[in-house]
């Protein structure tokens, strides 16, 4: 085991070089002069925010089960079923129908059929049937229209959520779905992240509904901002999908802060109509089921511009006109998870962590030399090239540093001398037997070979399961113990055993002491 | 450092304190319960920092007097550093940690930073107890596996039992003590799980070593002689990684402090394991040569 072909020796240390030189890297400040390659700080030790946010589809599955109710009665008298006792609740209908063979038929159609539509990508059925006590019929989302919604409705959350975010101007954000409900926020930087949330917090659904005592369509008693109730009709004279544009603005004479916004060509023509058959009467915009404020309509206003007040500061109004801007949510997001650490946090963390770094390794570098001298010394050259090599492979893998990170490094140190110590051990035993000092010194090696892997195997599984279930924090941990074993039976196994067969072979079968 | 100690006149003892230290933890564990962090029980921890000296109890008055629930607060590290924790009553108060915030601040009439937030609904808490729990088991049965491969079953079960033995008696103490489960002391046990398996894995692979190089010796004086042929590289390693250990758990602040701590402990009830729960099992399998020869194909060094 200690001899080294040229190849070989060329082989290692061209290895070493490689990875090294990336740990370099690092040290760019912030213009990348080669190659833009950094170990990423966690939030943990950066600062900033994680956000987990659920979607709750509920008011969309009510949404979408209420739109079935006229074309599914329809079809029935299409085919002169007869059906009674109709119900309708906020997760299924309800009827009683007799022919429930022929309604099988049609409700299983594949062929256009606009009830309950046939879903190519999961082979299913958007809706089930389920038969209840004598020929009641109970009709629900299948497994896989459940899926389908929540699927769209998380999509366009994402698209919603990321506008909003940009908008706010925050630096790097990350927005990833996560599993099938759940968006993944994370604002490296931000301090407070009560402003986004309040904006995430917000589905910011924008009606205009005319203020009216009684209409045919009904009327909701609403609550305005002020304090004053009021009836409105439930007719949408407009909402905000017609908006292009919102931004905020100052009402010169009042010095007031309002949001001013233009609508599109539709949008115009529903408004303008609407505002001029109406002169007189009040309008009520509407913002998640609360008035902002219900001006009077003064004049018809036909160019598409309008704009809307409400006791806001600046900052309301601007908030206000980035909702409007980016769109309404699909469904109110709830936030399930978060974790936010303030910057100056973050430094305390790293400076502790690197302060008990060095001194770890220091410590764990003395007593190797006290305990091994000449071949300490060879260890502890393994050790520090064991670890600008953990920190090469990070770079390369980009890998995020954290809190927990920075430990397993630390850990890595007092471990990865392991591996040395059970080769070195061994040697000491086959000196005791071997009369050649390089033949003992060989088969040290060889010998402690499978104990080395067998040992280093049992942590380095213990990784892979911590980075397959850990999360954040976590993660990085696993990952620098995993990389750290990695590297650990790299500079073990050929750094210092060609470190040591330098020394033996020199010494040619002198006395060499351990 | 080739001293001859005689562990396994030492065994029995061990065996005995082992199985009282276990059963404690189990009895703990159970009827004292773990101090669950709000990784796992849902919640509120807000680490916050005020220039003026604030005491904790008006603190606690001030959050109290909110309605929140069970509030815990302590000092946490520095003077004027303070851990709150707050167990959530409703799921979804958005504006909790703002109304806390200027609360605070009217009451104690201080300037108050929150460094650190941390929110867990119920739902996720759930999830990542769960997904902990099987995170451990998945650990311990890749460990029975890897060994259950590479030795025979008999030295599978007696790393399983050590490991087993390491994992309770550390939440035995963590329970004992009241110190917090939270996630890092998850990623602390997995650690340690690996560890000491590394170290029963040293042990076990001279064992074999030996069984096969001494046909005729006890499988207790075979178990003898490996602990004490390992035992240099055991005390070694050991004393390397507490070193770093308690680096850490000194210098490394107040996050790291239970992640630290729970590893301290895992890795002297790992290294003892090792010697007096591994090694007498394969003892009580009566394990020699013979187990070992009826897989030839076995990689054997």
């Amino acid at each position: 085991m200690l001899n080294f072909s040229k190849i070989n020796i060329i082989f290692i240390y061209l290895i070493f070089l490689f990875i090294s030189i990336f740990s370099l890297l690092n040290l760019q400040t912030n213009q990348h002069i080669i190659l833009d390659k950094k170990i990423n700080l966690g939030l943990d030790l950066q600062g900033g925010s994680y956000l987990l946010l659920e979607i709750n589809s509920d008011s969309l599955v009510e949404e979408k089960i209420q739109s079935k109710v006229i074309p599914l009665k329809k079809l029935l008298k299409d085919n002169n079923l007869n059906y009674s006792d109709f119900k309708i609740s906020s997760k299924n209908l309800i009827f009683k129908i007799n022919d429930i063979e022929k309604f099988e038929l049609l409700f299983y159609s594949k062929k256009d059929n606009v009830v309950n539509p046939y879903i190519d990508n999961y082979r299913a059925f958007e809706l089930d049937y389920k038969k209840t006590e004598d020929n009641y019929i109970e009709i629900n989302f299948s497994k896989f229209g459940l899926l389908t919604i929540n699927n769209s409705a998380l999509k366009q959350s994402i698209e919603i959520v990321r506008r909003r975010i940009d908008d706010v101007g925050t630096k790097e954000p990350t927005i990833l779905q996560r599993g099938e409900k759940r968006i993944l926020v994370e604002l490296p930087g931000l301090k407070d992240p009560e402003r986004i949330k309040k904006l995430l917090g917000k589905t910011a659904q924008l009606n205009f509904r005319l203020v009216s005592e009684n209409s045919e369509f009904g009327v909701d008693e609403l609550i305005s901002e002020i304090g004053e109730k009021l009836k409105v009709s439930k007719r949408i004279v407009m909402s905000g999908e017609n908006l292009i544009d919102a931004q905020p603005s100052i009402q010169n004479q009042q010095n007031e802060p309002t949001v001013s916004f233009t609508l599109d060509r539709l949008g115009s023509q529903k408004f303008g109509r609407a505002t001029t058959d109406n002169v007189g009467r009040r309008l009520a915009i509407v913002l998640d089921g609360k008035i902002i404020s219900a001006p009077n309509i003064n004049e018809p206003i036909t160019s598409g511009n309008g704009m809307i007040s409400g006791n806001f500061t600046f900052q309301e109004a601007t908030d206000l006109a980035l909702l409007l801007r980016s769109g309404a949510l699909p469904t109110p997001l709830e936030v399930v998870e978060e974790r936010t650490v303030g910057p100056d946090l973050g430094e305390d963390s790293i400076k502790s962590g690197v302060i008990s770094l060095i001194v770890g390794f220091v410590l764990v570098i003395l007593f190797m030399l006290y305990k091994y001298k000449l071949f300490g010394i060879v260890a502890n050259i393994a050790l520090i090239a064991n670890l600008i090599m953990l920190v090469g492979v990070l770079t390369i893998l980009e890998a995020t540093l954290t809190l927990p990170g920075i430990a397993g490094i630390i850990l890595t140190v007092g471990m990865a001398v392991d591996a040395n110590v059970l080769i070195f051990e061994r040697i000491k035993e086959e000196l005791k037997t071997e009369k050649s000092i390089i033949h003992a010194f060989d088969s040290g090696y060889s010998k402690a070979k499978i104990t080395v892997l067998d040992a280093n195997i049992t942590t380095l599984i213990a990784a892979i399961i911590l980075f397959a279930f850990g999360s954040g924090p976590v993660k990085g941990f696993a990952i620098t113990l995993g990389i750290g074993i990695l590297t650990t039976l790299f500079s073990a196994y050929f750094l210092a055993r060609h470190l040591t067969s330098l020394i033996v072979l020199r010494k040619n079968n002198k006395e060499i002491k351990i | 450092m080739m001293k001859n100690i005689n562990f396994v006149s030492q065994f029995k003892k061990a065996n005995i304190i082992s199985i009282v230290l276990f059963t404690l933890s189990i009895l703990l564990v159970f009827f004292k319960g773990l101090n669950y962090g709000i990784d796992f029980k849902g919640g509120t921890l807000i680490e916050l920092r005020t220039e003026k000296s604030i005491k904790a109890s008006s603190i606690r008055d001030t959050l109290s007097s909110m309605n929140l629930g069970d509030v815990n607060v302590k000092k946490f590290g520095k003077d004027g550093d303070y851990l709150i924790k707050v167990e959530q009553k409703e799921s979804n108060n958005n504006k909790l940690i703002p109304e806390i915030k200027k609360k605070l601040t009217d009451n104690l009439n201080a300037e108050i930073d929150f460094r650190r937030v941390e929110n867990v609904g119920p739902k996720v808490s759930a999830e990542l107890l769960e997904s902990s729990i099987i995170a451990i088991s998945l650990a311990l049965a890749a460990m029975l596996f890897y060994i259950w491969i590479r030795f025979e079953w008999q030295f599978s079960v007696g790393s399983i039992i050590a490991l087993f033995h390491d994992v309770v008696i550390t939440l035995g103490i963590f329970s004992l003590l009241s110190l917090e489960i939270n996630l890092s002391i998850i990623a602390a046990v997995l650690t340690i799980v690996g560890y000491s398996m590394n170290d029963t894995v040293v042990i076990y692979d001279r064992i074999r070593e030996n069984l096969f190089k001494y046909t005729k010796i006890s499988i207790s004086d075979i178990a003898n002689l490996s602990i004490n042929e390992t035992l240099a590289r055991t005390i070694i390693t050991s004393v390397t990684t507490l070193l770093a250990l308690v680096s850490i758990y000194t210098l490394g602040g107040e996050i790291l402090r239970g992640f630290s701590f729970a590893m301290i402990l895992g890795v002297i009830i790992g290294t003892y394991s090792s010697i007096f729960v591994a090694s007498p099992i394969l003892k009580f399998f009566k394990v020699s040569y013979k187990t070992l020869e009826k897989e030839e194909e076995k990689i054997v060094p």
